[in-house]
């Protein structure tokens, strides 16, 4: 049988194999992939981010809980979870232990967890990460967590895959603000302020409720733990479609406020569901997917098909002067350097 | 492409209270350009397999100090078989006997390590048996 066919069937041991194919962008991992891609697009993609040590690993954990055991009459979901972590730069290798944090999940065939180091390139582990979440999605899981670290770019394009994200914060740190600066308040769709048992929550949800009007420059009231928040308005003219980002405050040790925030998030999917953005996100993902390969594939097939010299000779003229890097590209296209 | 990574899980089955010992090996083989899956403290055999099944690894690393492991050894490697993964090398560190190294190497155990084993000769075991299983 199949590697495709296999995991269509459940087997989670050619799951796991077929994830390490695409890990390693084999040629066997892109054919499966081939095969498997009109079975995908049935998940719902979380991303939970957020600076190390804030709690991601633990709240997945709860979360991931409460939807195989829904406490409010839903059925169970099927829940997988890409858990990623940096690779050390010197030495290529990476210690991942965020399945320490989640083994409230053992024991459960309904759950599937990977770990995953970001290797190489920035462009590799996105679209690495993107091979996992189609594996998974067409294996059946509905709900597909993907955890990462931090708050650079990686993290901002491994949440572009996901359809609701959510950004993790921690009171305590005052100037922890400084994290969801740098731009990665526009990727949350719902911000997690975590650790709520520890002094300094209601300073920290001041400071979010304070970056979130610097960020949604709309007015909008929101019903926020009973109390009406005022999000002030510059621009009234937005439409009231927009979606702002709700605070919730959990404690991932206990599981206390996991309920709530399950809501945000069942909250989040019918929001893009009711205004078309669930598509619209599938699209721009999709979009950006083929553009990149595009583009790895033109660079690869260009290079097949060099001949070293005539790319030495171009290489002295430019150095030379006597062509431009943009002259030199169109010499290139022209076929000047071909075989 | 990239080179084929070698993944461990390293796991600390059994009851007892620290993993300071399969800390410091996790870290040593992230050092020596391993991915290291770290699933922590109190692990079941079950737990264990599971979690071999779900990173796919190719070896894994069991720390156990309790005395326990004639009955935690031979469970994890019968599970791991039992789910397909035979090529999955088992390495053992800890307090083991003279008189229980036989009887684990039997069971298909590719290496035992004692208190103040090289790490070195444990990474290059894990390379070789890695690169012979493939
Ligand atoms: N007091 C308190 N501690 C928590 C809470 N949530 C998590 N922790 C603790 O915070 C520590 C880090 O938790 P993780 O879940 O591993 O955090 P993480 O963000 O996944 O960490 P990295 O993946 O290493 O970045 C652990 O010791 C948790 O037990 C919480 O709500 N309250
Ligand atoms: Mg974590």
């Amino acid at each position: 049988m199949n590697l495709h066919q296999s995991v269509l069937q459940g087997d989670r041991l050619a799951l796991a194999r077929l994830l390490t194919e695409i890990e390693n962008d084999s040629a066997a991992g892109q054919q499966a992939l081939n095969e498997l891609f009109k079975n995908t697009g049935k998940a719902h993609l979380i991303g939970v981010t957020g600076a190390p040590g804030t709690g991601k690993s633990s709240l997945v954990n709860q979360l991931a809980l409460h939807f195989r055991n829904p406490t409010n009459g839903d059925a169970a979901r099927r829940v997988a979870v890409v858990a990623v972590d940096p690779t050390s730069p010197f030495t290529g290798g990476a210690v991942l232990g965020d399945r320490v944090r989640m083994r409230e999940l053992s024991g459960d065939d309904g759950v599937f967890i990977r770990s995953m180091a970001t290797r190489g390139s920035l462009g590799g582990l996105a679209a690495a990460t993107a091979g996992l979440v189609q594996a998974l999605d067409a294996a059946g899981y509905e709900i597909i967590f993907i955890e990462t670290v931090g708050a650079g770019q990686t993290e901002v394009d491994i949440a572009k895959l996901a359809h609701t994200t959510l950004v993790v914060n921690v009171p305590g740190l005052g100037d922890d603000v400084q994290a969801i600066k740098a731009g990665i308040l526009e990727i949350a769709d719902i911000l997690v302020l975590n650790k709520a048992d520890r002094p300094g929550v209601e300073a920290a949800e001041r400071a979010l409720l304070g970056m979130l009007k610097l960020g949604h420059p709309t007015k909008r009231t929101i019903m926020h733990h009973g109390q009406a928040q005022t999000v002030e308005s510059t621009d009234a003219e937005i439409s009231g479609d927009m979606w702002i980002p709700p605070i919730r405050r959990t404690v991932a040790t206990d599981g206390k406020g996991i309920p709530e925030l399950a809501e945000a998030i069942a909250g989040h999917r019918l929001h893009l569901e009711k205004t078309g953005d669930w598509k619209l996100r599938d699209r721009a993902r999709l979009e950006s997917e083929v553009e990149t390969l595009l583009q790895q594939s033109l660079v690869s097939r260009w290079r097949e098909n060099v001949n070293a010299k005539k790319y030495e000779a171009m290489l002295e003229q430019l150095l030379a002067r006597e062509l431009s890097p943009r002259q030199a590209v169109a010499a290139m296209l022209n076929g000047d350097t071909a075989q | 492409m990239p080179e084929k990574k070698i993944r461990v899980l390293v796991a600390k089955p059994g009851l007892d209270g620290h993993d300071r010992g399969a800390k410091v090996i996790a870290r040593a083989l992230r050092d020596a350009g391993m991915e290291v899956i770290y699933t922590g403290l109190r692990q079941t055999p079950e737990m264990i397999a599971e979690a071999a099944l779900q990173e796919d690894v190719d070896a894994v690393g069991l720390s156990i100090l309790s005395g326990a492991h004639m009955a935690l050894v031979p469970r994890v490697v019968e599970l791991l078989r039992k789910n397909g993964q035979d090529k999955v090398r088992v390495f053992v560190g800890g307090i083991i006997p003279d008189e229980d190294a036989p009887k684990l190497r039997e069971l298909g155990v590719a290496g035992i390590y004692g208190p103040g084993s090289l790490t070195q000769k444990i990474i290059d075991d894990i390379r070789n048996s890695v690169r012979q299983a493939a």
